[in-house]
């Protein structure tokens, strides 16, 4: 296999758009939505100088760009759309409608606020929203993650013990709209990772007539949801499976998350996303003061790597868990997620869930640094604690 | 081809018999005929309503075609997708067959909560066929109003009580409407007249680009007449001119068909459990109201027609 790359100086939204490219899906139905535009602006423009063969829909929402991608899936196309917050939640209904019919649509979100108020910057509320929806979803942290993430995604997606539609989340504006060098591989390689795909029981085959989307009532309803859970189950597995497979190429790791100077760390921060970027540098900078402190990067947040989480955490002393979304009267969902990943470990950490940056509130490296001094000191209580927000 | 009763039931059979529908129904006849109007394989999708329940009951399917239902208010969108991938396949050569996109909507879920995505798919110029089956409310969830709900009529969200009686808002023009978006075929047919909804039907499948058909299927169980009445309903309706059979092929209206004597619309109304309140001595005027509305949209209608 000859693969070459080059480096583009591009912004997430462009690279999202560069796997698109590549990928060339037979249907791309979407509708603008700030922070996603840039994505389909690009993707359009590559419709238009026929850089793909791609029919594209200009929808006239995004309850039809997921109707429009599940007619397109089902009827065997492979079939994309993008979005973000209001669009997301505009979509919900047939958002679950595409995971129950098993079709392996990939949709990138560029996270952002849900309203109200109203706010155009990024925080994950969209996609946590859809977290029970039955949609694989993985994070990316930069650009380059973005683009790589587009091909594990399909992967994944498509395999044929999975058959579940995936999000790509990548933060809005941050990773969206930030410029960075991003390394594209050659068209060859990543066309021939794609593969050609094989759609399961198209509507488009006449002589074998299917039936999408019937009525199932307490007879069968159960058993399908059931089904749901087992490709999700069977997801998980595939996902390292794809990844190893991508990994060929890039020569990049893709497990369920990054470990990042863990070995010997006392106080860790699990986090997805952009903000895995600063916690690093933070990390950096107090490593160097000799504080042992580190991060846990979650990429793959449906299906959720429980025993994976737990294995990576429970020895250590003490965690922060870091949201960028509200579960409002509950716990924040991602520290849920770990505080139940651990509850069966012998030995598990004492956590602390922090919220952070909704509406795009910045997040700065003192207050991460603060973070960690506080864990270091064994600090926790059973309140969230907010990061950055006035009277807090 | 054109309509021959007699060899409807030769026909490949597209939508089979067993369905869930109540006895009386208009819908299987109505699908029936429009799935028959062409000899290329069909992809249908149905919105959430009457047909789509009756016909789709798992692990059962009256569909002996490709068929697809999504939600309530996104056929129009999903047959759309459809058809793209059609389009992208056929283009790759992976598909090689000439096909047709048909997609039903009840009135519910084409007049109110799916016109936007039914006008987004006229727009953009999709090769699709929309059936409107307008049984005049929501049936399935037991006769609600809809935006299609005859003025006066009870239903259970416009019931006639001491102070309302029934809707009281005149019907929606669906077909001028969705006209309005210079498609090239969009008509209005009756169940009851197999030949002329056949002809539409076969003509909106032989043109390239979107075209819309609103098809009046009177509903025994919920406008509250006996079941064997189905057909007469449809007669009345279309006799009396509250239902006009006209078809805007290019932007030019015909009227397909002209009753040769004045029947009054109470030979329609009268019978119909949803309209009984209106016969009371008080609601004369809500029955001059109807008369006299009727023939001035009859008289608007020839005048188009005439333009
Ligand atoms: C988003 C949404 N809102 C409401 C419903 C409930 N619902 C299902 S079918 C239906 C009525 C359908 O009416 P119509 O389109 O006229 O078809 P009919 O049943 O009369 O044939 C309603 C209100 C739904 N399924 N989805
Ligand atoms: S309620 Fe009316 S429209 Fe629905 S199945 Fe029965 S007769 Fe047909
Ligand atoms: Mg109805």
């Amino acid at each position: 296999m000859m693969v070459t790359k080059k480096m583009y100086p591009m912004t997430g939204a462009q690279a999202i758009a560069e796997a698109m490219r590549q990928i060339n899906p037979d249907v791309v139905a979407a509708y603008p939505i700030t922070p996603q535009t840039p994505i389909i602006e690009n993707f359009a423009k590559f419709v238009a100088d026929g850089r793909v063969d791609t029919e594209y829909i200009r929808v006239e929402s995004e309850h039809s760009a997921m109707s429009a991608t599940v007619g397109a899936a089902a009827a065997g196309g492979r079939a994309m759309t993008a979005t973000a917050s209001a669009g997301l939640a505009l979509m919900w209904e047939i958002v679950y409608v595409a995971a129950s019919m098993r079709l392996p649509i990939i949709m990138p979100i560029a996270n952002r606020a849900l309203s109200g108020p109203i706010n155009i910057h990024c925080d994950h509320s969209d996609t946590m929203g859809t977290r029970d929806s039955g949609w694989i979803q993985i994070y990316s942290e930069t650009a380059q993650e973005a683009y790589e993430n587009m091909f594990l995604a399909l992967k994944l997606a498509e395999n044929k013990n999975v058959q579940l539609p995936a999000m790509v989340c990548l933060d809005g504006f941050i990773t969206s709209h930030g410029v960075e060098n991003v390394e594209i591989y050659d068209d060859k390689t990543m066309k021939d990772f794609a593969g050609e795909y094989k759609p399961i029981d198209p509507l488009l085959d006449v002589d074998n007539p299917i039936t999408y989307g019937p009525l199932q009532l307490q007879d069968y309803y159960f058993e399908t949801k059931r089904q749901q859970v087992d490709a999700m189950k069977n997801a998980k597995k595939v996902f390292l499976e794809a990844g190893k497979e991508l990994s060929k190429i890039t020569g990049n790791d893709y497990g369920y998350f990054e470990k990042y100077m863990m070995d010997d760390a006392e106080a860790v921060i699990v986090v997805m996303n952009s903000t895995a970027g600063n916690v690093k540098s933070v990390v950096d900078e107090m490593r160097k003061d000799g504080k042992k402190v580190g991060l846990l990067k979650l990429r793959l947040f449906r299906p959720f790597p429980y025993e994976e989480v737990a294995e990576a955490l429970h020895k250590i002393p003490v965690v922060g868990v870091f949201d960028r979304a509200e579960s409002f009267g509950a716990c924040p969902p991602l520290y849920g997620e770990i505080r139940n990943a651990l509850f069966d470990s012998e030995k598990k950490p004492k956590m602390q869930s922090f919220v952070f940056g909704l509406g795009g509130r910045d997040i700065f490296s003192h207050q991460i640094e603060n973070v960690f001094e506080t864990l270091l000191e064994g600090e926790t209580s059973g309140e969230t604690k907010y990061i950055g927000c006035r009277g807090c | 081809m054109p309509f021959n009763l007699k060899e409807m039931p030769k026909k490949p059979k597209r939508f089979v018999s067993g369905g869930r529908t109540c006895a009386g129904c208009a819908i299987p006849v109505l699908a029936r005929t429009i799935l028959g109007a062409t000899d290329k394989p069909i992809v249908a999708c149905t919105a959430t309503g009457c047909m789509e329940v009756t016909s789709s009951i798992y692990p059962f399917s009256s569909w002996n075609i490709p068929w697809i239902h999504s939600a309530f208010e996104n056929a129009a969108a999903t047959i759309s997708g459809v058809e793209a991938a059609y389009k992208a396949l056929k283009r790759k050569g992976k598909v090689t067959k000439d096909i047709k996109f048909i997609a039903f909507g009840g009135d519910g879920g084409t007049y109110d909560i799916g016109i936007q995505a039914l006008s987004g798919a006229m727009e953009r110029g999709h090769d699709m066929l929309y059936v409107c089956y307008d049984n005049n409310a929501y049936m399935n969830t037991g006769n609600q109003g809809s935006s299609a709900t005859p003025y006066g009529a009870a239903t259970t969200t416009t019931p006639a009580g001491k102070v309302k009686q029934g809707k009281e808002q005149w019907r929606k023009d669906l077909v001028k409407i969705i006209a309005a978006h210079n498609i090239p075929y969009a008509a209005q047919a009756a169940v009851h007249n197999l030949a002329d909804l056949y002809k539409k039907a076969e003509k909106a499948l032989s043109i390239e680009g979107p075209a819309f058909i609103t098809v009046l299927a009177p509903c025994t169980t919920l406008w509250k007449y006996p079941p064997e009445m189905t057909m007469q309903y449809s007669k009345l309706a279309v006799e009396t001119k509250f239902w006009p059979l006209f078809e805007i092929e290019n932007g030019k209206l015909k009227v397909n068909y002209k009753p040769s004597k004045e029947v009054p619309v109470e030979e329609f109304l009268k019978g119909q459990g949803r309209f009984r309140h209106l016969f009371k001595p008080e609601n004369k005027g809500m029955l001059e109201h109807i008369q006299k509305t009727i023939n001035e949209n009859w008289e608007r209608l020839l005048r188009e027609e005439g333009l």
